[in-house]
């Protein structure tokens, strides 16, 4: 019996080592051989977590903000950890049809099945803490946290620009983004994209069996941390940039103010314009949309840069200096007016005559002698293609017929014809009279009115300027924007520029310019009337004040409002004084401005 | 090993190894539940009862306490009033039937303040005692046929009791005492008619009953015709059949009579039935998982990622297994492995070597009950066996779990230096 049982303890001892050696060489597999339990840990409890920094604020000169960033929430779907889920559920929750959510899915799954995507953009706060309870309900859902840009004072519409989803060609050129990312599309938001969008951050963080985040994972070691975007200082004055806008309402046009002695933008409006805020969130793409399509408003279209006028009249003070430059004529010089420019049988009229010395002829803006000055300056030369070239690298130098590639993003170019362009056009055979209007803003050429505000800030400055440009300062305030801080000459001497601004001051004081007058600022000023073939004229006035300090230059054209001094000149005379005196004594010019309706 | 030192000094009789096998799988537990309730944002308190593992500290030191006090009670007592503890501990069960509060679909807990008290983990030593003592006197003095039935009456009442409170893995720990009968005598043929109850088991929910009748059938005639000269066992034979008949339809019923749907789940998802691979499946695929990203040597203390995420279920009772897995990786779970064996062997050969058969019927009763549980609870992570909730001896959290233990533990210890 005793061996029977010493028999039996054996059974027991060898049945049990060898269940738990069964179970050794289970775990070894589990545990060595087989690697992909491993692989699995990893999917299950680490999500990459792309933290998006927000973007930079952008102040005005003064420091006040113009635009800023609002809480918004993102869901996010992993097409690979998608489990079934309740999909009536979610789209109750979302409110959009079951089309619509699988075309959803089927689009992130497209991007990446791995990768998160977007599945619906920029909940609102309360649409979010109710997604949030139900959240774990949707395996491979998760939300994630951004920002969008709001705008207090809903100005500067144009030059702010908008941010919006990046597209895939952006995507594709691009590797530091990713799908649903946000990139400044316009304004200041595209061209300092790079300083506005900061470094994303990542963070690694530990998911439980519900998605639920739980923790970082080694404790943050692998993370990285978001950093926001650079703060942007503006060039624009905020008070005055609302102002302009202001005056501006219910006209067609544009106002671009400089700062001559720096070549910064102190306002630029164009109108019809756009509520920034239109541009963000959920509404952003519809609201877009009308923007787009609003083809009598056009408010997307930035006439400060992009729209290009015959420059009328106010192109004449370019004419006049390089006339002098090569020596045509100077100050002294008089030309006489019979009341108009004949060429052959053709006249340009001209509503003043006699006697006209140069001065003069920018007071009383006479065609007849800046025709033959310009008439004078291109046939100076053995060939007109010569003198024209003479010419067109002056008015070149002047700033127009080129981009200048600042911070203000898709500028036209305006147009001064070329030496072949004309060659082409007569056939070779032309000459000064051919395109004398050109001496006068009209004929061939156009500018837009950044170059126009461009040329009083050279005048202004008596032969030099600053690229214009609308960021001042990046990161703080003390670190100065340099990339146009390089003095550019105008190439024309700065004597030249006397007889032109004597000119200009006695058109506000004498001349057709008297609706620009302010009490105790001297103006310097030049009316325009840029011919319109499809309507009226549009009504153009460039000025700087004050004359001896110039502290801002002003161009303005208001389209389809006749004559400059009428309307163009009260409006720069305003901002003139506003931005000067920061405040209006003239209250009955700024009434009728402000009531005046021009469709 | 203070500890253990201390222990030395109260007797110098009693085992050390099996104390400092003891000790090191407390302190393994321990470190295990801290790791698994571990947030690193949290500032660590030993007696803040909020945190699973103070609360397990507290427990341990109660149990540690117990011991000593274990080892200083006279021996005795176990023997004379095996059967009183028995009836007490029956009757203890019976009243969380009825004033018992529910945990995790189980009514098998009694609160007190903030700590749960699970008596069927007290009866598992209570029924080891009366088994001895029944053993011990029975084969002196009762008639040797009725012996095995008694026997099973012994195991079946409490079984009875914890199917009812809804604990089928206390349940089976009570049949682990098959072991102990082995040893004490039993005919292998029952043994192995026992191992043909799991087989139809099996057949029965895998297949289906008609399948596996049709199996026992083909079976039983291949048999008889292999051995269709003995004749005088044929009627045993006959009534074998019709009990594993009986048996199929038996487990036919149970499986969709009684058992929970849960637990319907699991028995399928061992035995590769699950239809639904996210439901009862997902916590298996977790622990496997769990504990082989662990790899060779672990991922280190406190570095678990499945654990700490409850992505495992249960991590720090059930399922602990797997954050020593995960942590410790292969070396750490054939340590654990290891100890277990070392502890259940020493059991088993100080059994033998005593020469009170109170004692040696007791040590192998003992022996079972840990073995039962060890066999379950890693067999269960690593998907060999169903899930079934029972815990992982002196490891799994859990104060009923580790005072049970301890105390099936030091009786043993303190009857084994008598």
């Amino acid at each position: 019996m005793s061996s029977l049982y010493q028999q039996r303890k054996n059974v027991i001892i060898l049945v049990m080592i060898v269940f738990m050696a069964v179970y050794i060489i289970r775990l070894f597999y589990l545990q060595v051989i087989d690697d992909s339990y491993k692989d699995d840990a990893m999917r299950n409890a680490l999500r990459e977590v792309i933290v998006h920094p927000p973007r930079g604020l952008i102040y005005d000169r003064n420091d006040s903000l113009l635009v800023f960033n609002e809480a918004a929430y993102d869901l996010m779907v992993v097409p690979k950890e998608l489990h079934d889920f309740d999909t009536v559920d979610l789209c109750n929750t979302l409110d959009i049809t079951k089309e619509e959510l699988l075309k959803r899915l089927d689009k992130a799954r497209k991007y990446s099945p791995l990768l998160p995507s977007v599945f619906e953009q920029q909940m609102s706060k309360e649409d979010y803490g109710y997604l949030q309870e139900k959240l774990y309900k949707f395996p491979g859902f998760f939300v994630q946290n951004r920002t969008l840009r709001s705008y207090p004072s809903a100005i500067a519409a144009h030059i702010l620009g908008y941010v919006g989803e990046i597209n895939d060609a952006q995507l594709k050129k691009d590797s530091y983004y990713q799908m649903g990312d946000y990139i400044g599309i316009s304004g200041i938001e595209k061209s300092y994209e790079e300083e506005l969008r900061g470094v994303k951050g990542r963070r690694m963080v530990l998911v439980d069996v519900h998605s639920r985040v739980q923790g970082s994972y080694k404790n943050g070691e692998e993370d990285i941390v978001a950093r926001q975007g650079s703060n942007l200082w503006c060039t624009i004055d905020a008070q005055l940039q609302k102002y302009g806008e202001k005056l501006m309402a219910n006209k067609r046009g544009s106002i671009v103010a400089i700062e001559p002695s720096t070549g910064e933008i102190l306002c630029i409006v164009s109108t019809p314009s756009y509520d920034p805020n239109l541009l963000v969130g959920k509404q952003r793409s519809k609201n877009y949309t009308a923007l787009l399509h609003d083809s009598v408003n056009v408010p997307l279209f930035n006439r400060a840069l992009k729209a290009i006028y015959p420059p009328g009249s106010t192109f004449k003070l370019a004419n006049g200096l390089i006339a002098q430059q090569e020596k045509v004529l100077n100050r002294n010089t008089i030309y006489n007016c019979g009341g108009g420019y004949r060429i052959g049988s053709h006249v340009i009229g001209c509503h003043h005559s006699g006697p006209t010395d140069l001065i003069a002829a920018v007071r009383s803006s006479c065609n007849t002698y800046f025709c033959r000055a310009f008439y004078n300056t291109v046939s100076n030369c053995r060939t007109i293609q010569e003198g024209y070239q003479i010419w067109k690298n002056h008015i070149n130098q002047l700033g127009f017929g080129q981009c200048f590639n600042t911070d203000l993003p898709y500028e036209s170019k305006g147009i001064i014809p070329s030496v072949e362009y004309f060659n082409r056009k007569y056939n070779g055979s032309w000459n000064g009279n051919t395109i004398v209007s050109m001496g006068i803003g009209q004929g061939e050429v156009c500018s837009t009115p950044l170059q126009m505000a461009n040329l009083l800030a050279i005048i202004a400055n008596r032969g030099y300027y600053y690229k214009p440009h609308v960021v001042k300062a990046i990161g703080s305030k003390n670190n100065p924007n340099r990339r146009y801080a390089q003095k550019i000459d105008a190439g024309i001497n700065s004597e030249y520029f006397e007889p032109i601004i004597e000119g200009m001051k006695l058109a506000i004081t004498s001349g057709t310019a008297r609706a620009a007058a302010i009490e105790g600022i001297e103006m310097v000023g030049k009316t325009g009337t840029a011919q319109n073939p499809h309507g009226n004229d549009h009504s153009v006035f460039a000025c700087f004040g004050p004359a001896d300090n110039p502290q801002i230059a002003v161009f303005v054209l208001v389209e389809n409002a006749g004559w400059g001094g009428t309307v163009a000149a009260p409006i720069a005379s305003l901002i003139v004084e506003y931005y000067i005196n920061r405040e209006i004594k003239r209250t009955e010019v700024e009434k009728r401005i402000l009531e005046l309706s021009i469709k | 090993m203070m500890l253990t030192e201390k222990k030395q000094i109260l007797s110098k009789g009693f085992d050390t190894y099996l104390i400092v096998i003891y000790v090191l799988l407390v302190i393994i537990g321990w470190f295990t539940i801290y790791s698994s309730s571990y947030d690193a944002n949290d500032s660590f308190s030993l007696f803040n009862t909020d945190k699973a593992y103070s609360r397990q500290f507290i427990w341990i030191l109660v149990s540690m306490a117990l011991a000593v006090v274990l080892l200083l009670i006279d021996g005795r007592i176990y023997q004379n009033y095996a059967q009183y503890i028995y009836y007490a501990c029956v009757l203890l069960i019976v009243s969380v039937l009825f004033f018992g509060t529910e945990i995790s679909g189980a009514k098998a807990w009694i609160k007190i303040g903030s700590f749960s008290i699970q008596p069927i983990e007290f009866a598992k030593f209570a029924t080891a005692l009366m088994l001895a003592k029944f053993f011990c006197e029975g084969k002196t003095t009762s008639e040797k046929k009725n012996i095995w039935l008694f026997s099973f009456i012994i195991i079946l009442v409490p079984a009875a009791i914890a199917i009812l409170q809804k604990d089928t893995g206390s349940a089976l720990v009570f049949f682990s005492f098959i072991i102990l009968f082995y040893r004490e005598g039993m005919n292998e043929n029952v043994v192995l008619f026992g191992a043909s109850l799991i087989l139809v088991f099996v057949l029965t929910i895998c297949l289906n009953e008609l399948y596996t009748i049709a199996i026992i059938t083909v079976g039983f005639i291949v048999a008889w015709i292999i051995n269709r000269n003995q004749k005088k066992k044929i009627i045993r034979n006959i009534l074998v059949y019709v009990l594993l008949i009986g048996f199929v339809f038996a487990v036919n019923f149970a499986y969709n009579s009684i058992l929970q749907s849960h637990q319907r789940q699991r028995i399928d998802t061992i035995l590769g039935q699950s239809i639904d691979p996210k439901g009862a499946d997902f916590n298996l695929n977790q622990s496997k998982i769990a504990i082989g990203s662990g790899g060779f040597f672990g991922k280190g203390y406190l570095n678990g990622t499945q654990t700490k995420l409850n992505f495992v279920p249960e991590q720090s009772t059930d399922f602990i297994f797997c954050g020593i897995g995960e942590e410790w990786g292969f070396v750490g779970s054939l340590v654990i492995i290891a100890l277990f064996m070392a502890l259940i062997i020493r059991i088993i050969i100080l059994s033998e070597r005593h020469r009170n058969v109170f004692t040696r019927i007791y040590g192998y009763g003992v022996a079972s009950i840990i073995f039962f549980h060890l066999l379950i609870n890693i067999g269960m992570t690593i998907g060999l066996v169903p899930v079934i909730g029972i815990p992982l001896p002196y490891i799994s959290y859990g104060g009923s779990s580790i005072l049970g233990f301890t105390i099936l533990l030091f009786v043993f210890i303190k009857l084994n230096d008598a």
